[in-house]
């Protein structure tokens, strides 16, 4: 029993870890800012499901369990606001996404 | 030998980055960031003093009879709030010299006042 | 230490490090700022390992929270660029630096092991407040009651301290009620972030009170709620608008809110001196000593915790009106 619980809970902590991660090179890699910010908010989310849960998993059911969830909710909360702020501010401030150009490039070109 | 002594090097690093940013930078701006970085060195170094082998937070629990050092953490603790409110008066202090001068540059600023002291001597 | 706090530790300084030279190698100030947001969050990171619990509290609230804030808003004012400038070498200040840090690094050399139980930092008066506080001030938390009672003069030099730079900001800046300004005009609405503010602020403030009374049992007390306080009203200031901030918290109600906290402090002092104590002496607040601790450190924390919210509110209110002033 000791051994499933522990072997889920490294699963889950490995898993959050690789999602973190991934997030962190998408920052880096990625070309431009909104696809940055989108890799951050979209990995951001379930890398903190799982490290939680893989910590819940360690820990046991006590108080200590509670407040890892009120955590995860505040995280679940805050943390997309937060990429939405961000990319909004920048939207407003003129800054547009490279996509939208290239198609309306695009659609220019097989209009003429 | 390096780990026993790690945390005090690394605390020197933080302490002369924050004085080479003080010192070379010519932004006002920038010089207070340098500041905290230097201030936070000094918070770091007396945390680092008062951390005990195997010792847990101070806080008197049962079972537990090493604690680390709280005298540290009380100086600590004050000197942070203490050092944001002085932060943010070195702030304001900038943001008056930008309405004055116009400019937040240091070598801007003396020159400016070295033009406004000739018109006075003149 | 056990191995892997050691691990973390390093870890985590050596990313410090790293943040530093890029703060130091950076010219664009609003990189600037956010990387010393980042700094504070990993060095309240290694507060946790080092087991300064409060400390890592107080330094994530300031230094990740309203330090960054107060920042953005004098950059907004003093303009993002930072202008190339070769006048003076760097070679000088490079030399001055390396020779103090060579000087230093040499005096490390003396100094005794990180984590030693017998260095001299542990044997003068730190055994004194760990065996005794919880039997003499009769709380778990020892940071708490060495704060608020055996250096009870130098928290009120602190908390004067921080009122007094209240009191330079204002006579600096001033705060402007935008009221009066017929070119003011609403910002537009942002509703998503509005919703989650209006949802998550009463949180805030519970989790203000909940450090501000649990202090003395876990982790917390005045400064931290304070900041936890005053967090909660920028958020509302940041997501609506100042006016509405202002109408909720009028600047005159703050003002003198800030001096209640500190005469809240100095006035414990003076009762228990008319009571036949020493000036913040808690034992004769109450018919028992361990009582009176009580009454008088749940008593001055609080004032702390007025002081310092009000006066982080005020400061972040004449910030931002100075900024919207001069766009």
């Amino acid at each position: 029993m000791n051994f499933i619980i522990d072997a889920l809970s490294w699963a889950c902590l490995m898993l959050g870890c690789f999602l973190g991660i991934s997030g962190a090179i998408g920052i880096f890699r990625f070309d431009e800012f909104y696809s940055r910010a989108h890799a951050a908010s979209v990995t951001d989310t379930l890398c903190v499901l799982f490290i939680i849960s893989g910590l819940v998993l360690q820990s046991g059911f006590n108080l200590v369990t509670v407040k890892m969830i009120f955590i995860v909710v505040l995280l679940w909360l805050t943390s997309p606001v937060a990429s939405h702020a961000l990319i909004r501010s920048a939207y407003q401030t003129g800054l547009k996404p490279k996509l939208a150009i290239t198609r309306k490039e695009s659609s220019k070109r097989t209009q003429s | 030998m390096i780990l026993d002594l790690y945390n005090y090097w690394v605390v020197i690093f933080l302490m002369m980055s924050g004085f080479y940013t003080l010192i070379a930078s010519n932004h006002l701006i920038k010089k207070i960031v340098g500041l905290n970085i230097f201030q936070s060195s000094v918070f770091m170094l007396y945390i680092s003093m008062g951390k005990v082998a195997g010792g847990t937070a101070p806080i008197a629990a049962e079972g537990i009879d090493t604690y680390s050092n709280p005298l540290p953490h009380v100086l600590i603790l004050t000197a942070i709030v203490v050092g944001i409110a002085t932060t943010s008066l070195a702030l304001a202090l900038v943001i008056r010299i930008k309405e004055s001068y116009d400019t937040v540059q240091e070598n801007e600023i003396l020159e400016l006042d070295r033009i406004s002291d000739e018109e006075t001597q003149a | 230490m056990s191995a892997i706090n050691l691990l973390i530790d390093i870890v985590l300084l050596t990313m410090l490090v790293f943040t530093t030279i890029a703060i130091v190698r950076s010219r664009s100030l609003f990189a600037i700022v956010m990387l010393s947001g980042i700094y504070s969050l990993l060095s309240a990171n290694i507060f946790v390992v080092l087991d300064a619990v409060d400390v890592a509290f107080t330094e994530a609230a300031v230094g990740a929270g309203i330090s960054t804030v107060l920042m953005l808003a004098t950059i907004g004012i003093t303009g993002y660029e930072q202008k190339k400038r070769r006048s003076i070498s760097r070679i000088t200040p490079l030399i001055v630096v390396f020779i103090t840090g060579a000087v230093l690094v040499y005096g490390t050399l003396d100094m005794p092991a990180f984590t030693n139980p017998s260095n001299p930092v542990h044997e003068h008066v730190a055994p004194r407040f760990i065996e005794q506080s919880p039997t003499e001030v009769g709380i778990p938390n020892m940071v708490t009651s060495v704060l608020a009672s055996y250096r009870g003069y130098d928290t009120m030099g602190e908390v004067i301290v921080v009122f007094a730079a209240l009191i330079g900001v204002l006579s600096l800046l001033g705060i402007r009620e935008k009221k009066t300004d017929p070119v003011y005009t609403e910002p537009p609405p942002r509703p998503i972030l509005q919703v989650m503010a209006k949802f998550m602020i009463p949180f805030i403030i519970l989790f203000a009170l909940y450090v501000q009374f649990h202090g003395d049992f876990g982790p917390g007390g005045g400064f931290q709620a304070g900041v936890i306080f005053s967090v909660a009203i920028i958020l509302y200031t940041l997501t609506f608008s100042q006016q509405d901030a202002m109408d909720l918290v009028p600047p005159w109600v703050l003002k003198r809110l800030a001096a209640l906290g500190v005469l809240i402090y100095g006035g414990t002092g003076v009762v228990s001196l008319l009571k036949g104590g020493n000036f913040l002496d808690y034992n004769v607040l109450a018919h028992d000593p361990i009582h009176g601790q009580h009454y008088g450190i749940l008593i001055i924390e609080f004032g702390v915790g007025l002081t310092v919210a009000c006066v982080m509110i005020l400061i972040f209110f004449a910030f931002i009106s100075r900024g919207d002033k001069n766009p």
